[in-house]
């Protein structure tokens, strides 16, 4: 519908889309003072603070003996996501398809309200759970791995200490990213076209063959979309990962190990008595963080645009 | 209420019995489908009361009348549908051959197969090929079947969309017209082998080409099967069914006005609300 | 010819034939009890230990019982039976972790809490003082203060992105909003450290100002998109009935449209809110923390509840993670309040679609 726009509207629109590009302006603001200041950090080490795997401060005024690399940061982050994401995507579709279909109804709304909530617990509760209360079971289950299949590489360790590995901190990031991803899935799966699965069990299906034939073919890249939104979250966790991985700067393909990677703790770690030198190198590392964390969240936001009906 | 007709000649030629004599004491040796006083609930809201039917083998029924009045609940209580609607009740008997479809012992899955159902919107499995949808029923009720190709040919045939599609198997199912997507849907409910075909308004969301050919199609089906067909088109019932219900409300539940064959009904029935509906003054 | 006539039923009542009996459900309740029992003597047997031993012996059990019981029915009703166990199972196993972590909270942070834990702080008081002394007042107010700023800056920039993307739909609009989507994946720590190079290192200090802003960063997404889903429930026939006042558009947008959605506004600030007062990352690199109550944000160190609970965590003794896991209760109380308060307010528009 057309409208004439008078003066005062032009201002009103003019307010509002310079309003709505703050976010954008923001996320701009963001990404070019990252640059920005650490791009002494770039310049200095080039790609080997991508790959190489030494973090050496030296004191101020022997700049020349600073090593900045983040390596097996990068790797660990992912290797620690990677082991939250294989435990937290069957738990979400399982989670999603349980309250959809084989609840009681009653309690129905219950579960999602708690679902709900569960997402809003903070990261740092998440954390003090899992050194109070999980790391033994995690130890429990680690022992087991270690014991009954740990002639896998992965599976395998040096020394016998299982409290602060990918492993256990990994467990605990499932559960944090469990409700994102179940709502996601939850959501979608509730969007099934009532009729199709209606024709399942008219032409004499159970319940499972309604799910398997319908719901789960249709709602697959929602539960894609929601993986990658849990995937983001766990790039980017700080806390509980902090107080449950034992960082280590070297290279290691050993879960049940406490030895560990991860960006985003190892900032917040060194963040209180770097030197300036060191601050532009971990604000270097904010940036690559950003980019990885970025990558994954656009993705999964054009899966759920794309699969989304128009409003 | 309704008259006891003997041996009339319906529409396809057949001489069957009356519709609405369920007089007789259970158990019932009637072949076909019967209900005796059914009712339907939503939680508290009485949506059909008492209707008591009878659903000849290898006739088509059609179920006519203003919409609101229960005749798409009623279908769903012959196939065990309904129950899925939460708050949902009933109560009544509805017998297939003579057995109680909610006794205890009776599997809902197996009474499914036997009666099957076409809904109105064609909803063919977008995610599956035309081969595997007329196929879904086989696999979703775990049948053992060898012949598969077999089975696809002859239920797309019998669907009246074979030739049509004999060349693209593989295609996906939504690729068809609408007219096409509900033959498929006709041809996936076949696969199983049903004795009743219940049909929700299956050509309202059609155009008048695709409405004819399945109108066709049914009329071929009832040689093997039983068809119920729920319409609002009175020009469709005439020209479809052996057998026409009409059901009316008074603003409570959908009750039962008047059963008997197409050409009584049409010509000359009983009630003269079914007069008047029939000869279009009101729905 | 004979009218047969079908007595109607004598006021027939509403039955439900296929929903589970009774007795069917007491005793289904009842077995499981048993197998609960026989996991817990299976615990005591077999290396299996625990809670999470019990949990697996518990599955055995009912795996074992849903084989036997299916043995005689066909593929299809054992296939159902045991996905239903694995689903549900799945399902439990997905809420116990978060059940666990509300329960430890209670059992655990009741310890340090008393009446004057509200307005202490930790000026006088060690972490490793005795229960009744100190607090985490200074916490929850400085908490309290950095979110407050959060909203002032967010709550307008969130609207307006709302309005943009609804009223106004200029050419950026695909822009801004992939944009806001992609910001709500920003990780905490890298809004600290923007806020830290920026804010901080400018100011020469950390700040309360500055943790403020650390939480806006994170909070506009979440505003944004809500202002912006709550603004698309207004119907357009609301807006065509402005314009057919002959209102201009900047009329009815402030006029007619926002005061019919000021409630779900107010939804989607106290969302954010419940959402930022949790972070504890960004504002370790911003405000740091503090023993004493601090009102002015721009003055320096505030304390705020996540970095209190997180300095009382690594202090390391018994009593002071005890005043972690107090403070841990006091946090969650808080996201539990302004969760129940964004529910109550917004009603339809944040409750959760009911099944059909």
């Amino acid at each position: 519908m057309t409208v004439i726009y008078s003066r005062a509207d032009k201002v009103f629109r003019g307010i509002v889309t310079a309003g709505a590009l703050t976010s954008l302006i923001l996320l701009g603001l963001i990404a070019a003072f990252l640059i920005f200041r650490s791009a002494d950090t770039f310049r200095t080490f080039g790609f080997d603070f991508i790959t190489g795997a030494e973090w050496f401060s030296a004191g101020d005024g022997f700049e020349a003996d600073n090593v900045f690399s983040i390596g097996p940061m990068i790797v660990g982050s992912i290797v620690v996501a990677l082991i939250a994401m294989s435990m937290a995507i069957p738990l979400a579709i399982g989670g999603a398809l349980y309250i959809e279909f084989y609840a009681p109804r009653s309690i129905y709304r219950v579960l999602v309200s708690l679902l709900d909530l569960a997402a809003a617990i903070p990261s740092l509760i998440f954390g003090l759970w899992g050194i109070e209360v999980f790391t033994s079971i995690g130890v429990r289950w680690s022992t087991f791995l270690n014991d009954r299949l740990g002639f896998i590489p992965i599976f395998s360790v040096d020394f016998v200490n299982f409290g602060r590995s990918p492993f256990v901190a990994g467990c605990v990031l499932a559960a944090l990213v469990v409700p994102i991803t179940t709502s996601v899935a939850r959501e979608v799966y509730s969007r099934t076209p009532r009729d199709l699965v209606d024709t399942c069990y008219a032409l004499g299906g159970t319940k499972w063959g309604a799910i398997r034939t319908v719901v789960m073919p249709y709602g697959r890249s929602g539960v894609i979309a929601g993986a990658m939104l849990g995937l983001g979250r766990a790039l980017g966790e700080t806390v509980a990962i902090y107080l449950m991985l034992n960082l280590v700067f070297s290279y290691s393909y050993r879960i049940l190990d406490s030895a560990g990677g991860n960006v985003a703790s190892m900032i917040a770690l060194k963040f209180g008595e770097a030197t300036t030198k060191e601050i532009s190198a971990l604000i270097a590392a904010g940036l690559v963080l950003f980019i990885i964390t970025l990558i994954v969240n656009m993705i999964a936001s054009s899966i759920v645009q794309r699969t989304t009906p128009r409003a | 209420m309704s008259s006891n007709v003997s041996a009339v000649t319906t529409v396809t030629g057949k001489a069957e019995p009356n519709m609405t004599d369920t007089t007789s004491p259970a158990p019932s040796t009637f072949r076909g489908l019967e209900t005796r006083g059914a009712h339907a609930w939503f939680g508290k809201h009485h949506a059909l009361a008492d209707v008591s039917l009878r659903f000849p083998e290898k006739t088509v029924t059609g179920l006519i009348g203003p919409s609101g009045c229960g005749k798409s609940t009623f279908i769903r209580l012959l196939n065990r549908m309904h129950e899925f609607i939460p708050g949902a009740a009933m109560a009544g008997e509805v017998l297939l051959n003579g057995e109680d479809v909610y006794a205890s012992e009776q599997d809902p899955a197996m009474i499914r197969l036997k009666v099957g159902m076409v809904f109105q919107k064609p909803n063919p499995f977008p995610a599956m090929t035309i081969r595997e949808n007329v196929l879904a029923g086989i696999k979703l009720a775990h049948l053992k079947r060898d012949n598969h190709d077999d089975i696809v040919e002859q239920c797309l045939t019998r669907a009246g969309l074979w030739k049509e599609v004999k060349d693209r198997l593989d295609a996906s199912g939504g690729s068809l017209s609408g007219g096409q997507q509900q033959r498929l849907c006709i041809a996936r409910s076949l696969a199983v082998d049903p004795e009743v075909l219940l049909m929700d308004e299956p050509c309202s969301a059609l155009d008048p080409g695709s409405t004819l050919r399945i109108e066709e199609t049914i009329k071929e089906l009832a040689e093997k099967i039983t068809v119920v067909i729920v319409t609002h088109n009175m020009q469709q019932a005439s020209r479809v069914s052996d057998y026409c219900a009409f059901f009316l409300t008074d603003g409570g539940p959908g009750y039962l006005v008047e059963a008997d064959s197409t050409r009584k009904i049409f010509t000359n029935p009983v009630d003269p609300r079914t007069a008047d509906y029939v000869q279009g003054k009101f729905g | 010819m004979t009218t047969a006539t079908v007595q109607p039923t004598a006021e027939a009542q509403p039955q439900r034939p296929w929903a589970v009996k009774r007795s069917t459900r007491m005793f289904s309740a009842g077995r499981l009890l048993a197998f609960a029992v026989a996991a817990f003597a299976i615990t005591l047997v077999t290396p299996l230990a625990n809670v999470d031993g019990w949990a697996i012996a518990f599955l055995l059990v009912n795996i074992v019982w849903n084989l036997g019981v299916t043995s005689k029915l066909g593929a299809k009703e054992r296939k159902d039976a045991l996905l239903r166990l694995t689903i549900t199972s799945l399902g439990m196993l997905a809420f116990i972790p978060w059940l666990s972590i509300f329960v430890s909270v209670l059992l655990k942070g009741y310890r340090a809490l008393y009446p004057g834990y509200f307005v202490g702080d930790m000026r006088v008081t060690t972490p490793d003082d005795e229960y009744n002394m100190g607090g985490a007042g200074h916490a929850i107010v400085g908490s309290l203060i950095m979110v407050a700023i959060a909203t002032v800056v967010t709550l307008p920039l969130g609207i307006l992105s709302g309005i943009y993307l609804t009223e106004v739909r200029g050419r950026l609009t695909f822009l801004v909003r992939f944009i806001v989507q992609s910001m709500a994946g920003v990780p905490s720590v890298v809004a600290g450290l923007f806020i830290f190079a920026t804010v901080v290192q400018s100011m020469g200090k950390y700040s309360g100002l500055a943790g403020g802003l650390a939480l806006a960063v994170l909070m506009l997404p979440t505003v944004s998109r809500t202002a912006e889903e709550v603004l698309k429930l207004v119907p357009d026939d609301l807006r065509n009935a402005g314009y057919a006042l002959g209102a201009r558009q900047w009329r009815t947008a402030l006029m007619v449209v926002l005061p019919t959605v000021r409630a779900g506004l107010i939804t989607a600030a106290i969302l954010g809110i419940a959402r930022v007062i949790g972070e504890t990352a960004p504002l370790l690199l911003t405000s740091l923390n503090t023993n004493g109550f601090v009102f002015n944000p721009f003055g320096g160190t505030v304390a705020s509840l996540p970095t209190y609970i997180f300095a009382m965590f690594v202090y390391g003794t018994e009593y002071s993670t005890a005043r972690a896991w107090t403070g841990s209760l006091v946090l969650l109380a808080f996201v539990l309040f302004f969760f129940l308060l964004a529910r109550r307010l917004g009603g339809r528009k944040t409750a959760v679609k009911t099944k059909k």
